[in-house]
């Protein structure tokens, strides 16, 4: 055990430590001076992103698994890649809202100091090496979301979806509370790494207990079939800024979730909890693409969307090896990325007054913004799995591995499901291209800077898409 | 000409200069329509070294070109060609010219996208057929189908949406069971090298799966009976430059890919369920024949005409299965694979024509219907002889490129059963009776009605391109030995793979 001595031992948890000053000072500057100057909060909190990229790539690599604060904390080179994305991330996920919440009055600093306490919350998940962080981390992300989703107050819709995740949620994080509780009694340990050596086989029936109500907890935050209840009510109802949030950096967390206590700390209980994955795994595929097909609300399509997606990643687990972890690792990291420049095209084909969520409102978009019309092409067809597009790798990654654990089955229906959700995304440039635009175009010009900033994601899509290997090498390294 | 990556070039010059006149932009048309055309035209050119350099004795693969690509697969840019590839590469470049001229001055809504669609096409196709690593190749393959569903979907008929959607999901549905045999194959081989999964061994069992995965997506673009109803849609809606490309190149895909996958990487499925595809062959050719028969549409019928052609293709690859049963020998196995690569190329130009003809008439009548038309030779005298011209190839008229496939595939079914050539010999009289009838009710007859009476000749630009494309039907009609022997030593070799057991002992 590395107990810090001094503050250069602290080092590894630089991220952690500065996101929560961050947090502070941007809260305390924006009860000061927020009102006078509504656009120093957002820009601030831009440059802390910035400044917290800066000091994690300066102050916090590390070369392999150090363990900080008495057990509770591990910072490894995964962690490491995963912190960088996240802050990546939510600078894009708050770069496309800016104008979006400017045009619709509910602007306020809160939204990014929340937005930081839940990016601390995923980091915390990210390194966490004992059940009492895993829960801290997810509380907190959690908190910081139920908020975030009810933040335009005054929207009804909204509130409702706020409180139907809010109970939800806490369902859920009671039977992931339950579930570690029966582990830690039955193990007498709660840090992660001592946990692996203390499960074997044959398990006694209470941790499998346990190990269920932990399985459940974590489907139900990746919002796998059966506990996929509110993800599509919440996506819709939550105005389009909040559920581009909730849609795109929490899923670093939810990755780490299932990483960090399935395959660390659960390794023992891999045949259980693989086979209590598989036939969730299955539903979320199959019920994901297919209702996914009758939406007419685009953000609800894409909720459904999500869900067939988090089905990939799940089968990522399913197959128990290093290499299917690391395959939903990149499935992870490519997902985000598409699903940042899905909502944002969302947000910045929305005006004043106009939502632009309803798939018809996308009819001809070609004619009114061609750049916009071309990206949402690209990353449609990307999600869908069409080569050149870097959808197409992550989908491949998930089928190899999946062929190489000998999952005939899972292989088959993998391969269907693709092409059953090819429909949808189908439907969607079908709109955008083969559509007549309809009279009367709603325009307004969007900030250049956010536009460029969603050419440099479709862009991202492409190049990933031409030239995969090199983050495919990183995630395999990562999990090696 | 030396030391320059060619292949690359053919593939990467259109790709690029499609982005270039995307980025010109509809305002920039003027000068993007010149930049399709001299690209196009550049793609053919660097075809000419390649063909002078081709080396006709060796099977090997030339003009390699190997570049590290996804380190995490060990999949390489690895492409090169042989004697299959070649040939169809320039059959390609040579037919995405007609389809440039062609849209000139047709194509009025987003004239930059249309032609940026088939530049970017023209690349990817012959990525395809240079692709020497299967992942490169999925790759590829899988990226053509973004273009022509929006070719069919912007610029189609009426029933476009329909048709292009059915044609994707068509394609995308078999395409995904060949990447599914080829991960399998990954995982057994190592890496996605299609010669690293033809030196496989694999047993009967696994072949058989593989088999029918790679049958699956290839039978689908070929198109082969039953899984043809997309092809018919997909041409008729189809703008004239669509269809081309889609007849021309496309559906030869499919046969590439049995020549390329099926016969070398699973022999011994391919010797046990030959007759599976013989039989879906001699039904495409006759039936479908029939089906042709009966269309009003002349693209619908034109499209079924293909997949009965096509039928023969697929019937000159595996009808050596029969031969060496028959006759116990090799012999003569290698002429059935030559007519069936014959008949790919020879269709790629006739039914290419063909489309290209129809759509002379639809851009001044605006109507497909044959009933629409007749006597037209009253007013077209230029394009009614171009017209019979195609035809005639297109019935498999001697001195036309349209006979010597043929008969080099019924010669070979003769060597392996009196039947099989029998039935693929009936295509002979069903593809004279559908194609010439088509030509008396539009062609000849007197002036059926005012829109025949007004029309105008073929102009500069039209007789261009038709010309060029008669005098090549000619050419390869009449002296076809070269492209012949430019695919012998590949094909003598492909046939010694596929009569060869990868059944470990």
């Amino acid at each position: 055990m590395l107990e810090p001595t001094s503050w250069a031992g602290l080092a590894p948890a630089v991220a952690e430590i500065y996101l929560a000053i961050a947090a502070c000072v941007i809260l305390m500057v924006d009860v000061f001076a927020g009102r006078r100057w509504p656009r120093l909060t957002p820009s601030l909190t831009l440059l802390a992103l910035a400044l917290g990229v800066a000091l994690l790539v300066l102050f916090g690599q590390v070369s392999g698994r150090v363990v900080l604060f008495d057990g509770l904390y591990v910072e490894d080179p995964l962690g490491y890649v995963l912190k960088l994305a996240g802050f990546l991330f939510l600078a894009f996920a708050l770069l496309y809202s800016r104008a979006y919440m400017q045009l619709r009055s509910i602007q306020r600093g809160e939204y990014d100091v929340l937005a930081l306490t839940a990016l601390l919350g995923i980091f915390v998940l990210v390194s966490a090496n004992s059940l009492l962080t895993v829960y801290i981390g997810v509380e907190l992300l959690a908190l910081s979301v139920y908020a975030i989703i009810a933040f335009d107050r005054d929207n009804a819709v909204a509130a409702e979806a706020a409180m139907k995740y809010f109970v939800l949620s806490a369902i859920a994080s009671g039977a992931l509370l339950y579930g570690m509780s029966l582990i830690y009694g039955l193990t007498g340990t709660l840090r992660l790494d001592e946990l692996v050596a203390r499960l074997s086989d044959p398990l006694t029936p209470g941790v499998i207990l346990g190990l269920a109500f932990v399985v459940v907890a974590v489907c139900f935050k990746f919002g796998a079939v059966p506990f996929h209840m509110w993800l599509p009510d919440v996506y819709q109802g939550a105005p389009t800024s909040m559920t581009l949030f909730l849609s795109s950096v929490p899923q670093i967390a939810y990755f780490s979730l299932a990483l960090r206590l399935l395959t660390y700390g659960l390794d023992g209980a891999v045949r259980e909890w693989t086979v209590m994955l598989t036939p969730i795994a299955v539903l979320t595929l199959i019920v994901g693409n297919v209702v996914a097909i009758v939406q007419s609300n685009l953000k609800r399509m894409l909720a459904y969307s999500t869900i067939g997606n988090v089905g990939f990643i799940l089968l990522g687990f399913v197959t128990g090896t290093r290499a299917g972890y690391s395959a939903a690792l990149y499935y992870t990291l490519v997902y985000v990325v598409m699903v940042l420049g899905s909502f944002g095209v969302i947000l910045l084909a929305s005006r004043k007054g106009f939502e632009a969520e309803e798939l018809d409102d996308y009819r001809g978009l070609y004619a009114r913004d061609p750049l916009l019309a071309l990206a949402m092409m690209a990353l449609m067809f990307s999600t869908a799995g069409v080569p050149p597009f870097v959808g197409f790798w992550a989908k491949l990654r998930i089928i190899q591995e999946l062929w190489a654990t000998s999952h005939l089955a899972l292989v088959i229906i993998a391969a269907s499901v693709s092409v059953i959700g090819a429909f949808y995304y189908l439907r969607v440039v079908k709109l955008l291209y083969f559509d007549a635009p309809p009279a009367e175009l709603p325009t307004a010009a969007q900030p250049s800077a956010v536009r460029l900033a969603l050419a440099v994601n479709a862009l991202a899509v492409i190049v990933l898409g031409v030239l995969p290997g090199p983050l495919l090498d990183l995630c395999a390294r990562l999990l090696r | 000409m030396q030391g320059l990556p060619l292949v690359s070039i053919l593939i990467w010059l259109p790709i690029l200069t499609g982005i270039l006149v995307l980025a010109l932009g509809e305002r920039g048309i003027a000068l993007g329509r010149w930049v399709s055309l001299v690209a196009s035209v550049l793609t053919l050119l660097f075809c000419v070294p390649l063909l002078k350099a081709f080396d006709v004795s060796t099977a090997a693969f030339q003009f390699v070109e190997r570049v590290p690509w996804i380190a995490a697969f060990h999949a390489d840019y690895y492409i090169g060609l042989d004697g299959i590839s070649l040939p169809l590469i320039v059959l390609t470049a040579f037919m995405t010219i007609p389809v440039v001229i062609a849209g000139w001055r047709v194509i009025h809504t987003r004239p930059a996208q249309y032609y940026a669609a088939f530049l970017i096409m023209e690349g990817l196709m012959i990525g395809v057929f240079a692709s020497l690593d299967s992942l490169l190749f999925y790759f590829f393959w899988e990226a053509m189908l973004i273009p022509m569903f929006l070719i069919i979907g912007i610029w189609g008929g009426p029933r476009r949406v329909y048709a292009t959607i059915k044609f994707f999901l068509y394609t995308f549905l078999g395409s995904v069971f060949m990447l599914v045999a080829l991960i399998y194959l990954y995982v057994k081989a190592g890496n996605y090298e299609i010669a690293s999964f033809q030196a496989l061994p694999l047993t009967l069992e696994e072949q058989r799966w593989i088999f029918l995965a790679f049958l699956l997506a290839f039978a689908v673009k070929v198109p082969m009976w039953p899984v043809h109803t997309w092809l018919p849609d997909a041409h008729v809606e189809a703008p004239t430059g669509g269809s081309v490309i889609l007849a021309a190149i496309m559906l030869k895909m499919g046969g590439y890919g049995l020549l390329r996958f099926s016969l070398p990487i699973t022999p011994d499925a391919s010797r046990e369920l030959y007759l599976l595809i013989v039989a879906l062959s001699l039904i495409a050719v006759v039936y479908i024949g029939f089906v042709a028969m009966v269309q009003s549409d002349m693209k619908k019928l034109i499209a079924y005409s293909s997949i009965s052609h096509m039928g023969f293709v697929t019937l000159g690859a595996f009808v050596v299965y029969a031969i060496v049963m028959n006759t116990g020998g090799v012999q003569g196995a290698a002429m059935g694979m030559e007519g069936a690569m014959t008949q790919m190329l020879s269709h790629g130009l006739v039914s290419g024509a063909l489309f290209l003809c129809v759509g002379v008439l639809y851009d001044r009548v605006h109507s497909r219907e044959i009933s629409a038309y007749g006597g037209v030779v009253n007013t077209m005298p230029k394009f009614a002889t171009l017209m019979v011209i195609f035809a005639l190839a297109n019935a498999g008229l001697p001195i036309t490129s349209g006979f010597v496939g043929e008969f080099m595939v019924i010669l070979a079914s003769f060597r392996a059963s009196f039947w099989f050539a029998l039935f693929a010999a009936v295509t002979l009289i069903l593809g004279a009776a559908y194609t010439l009838w088509l030509v008396k009710r539009v062609v000849f007859g007197p002036v059926a009605n005012r829109n025949v009476e007004r029309l105008e000749d073929l102009d500069g630009r039209e007789f261009l391109i038709l010309g060029v494309l008669a005098a090549a039907v000619f050419l390869f009609g009449i002296w076809p030995h070269p492209i012949v022997n430019l695919m012998g030593a590949t094909m003598q070799h492909l046939v010694s793979q596929a009569v060869a057991t990868k059944v470990p002992l």
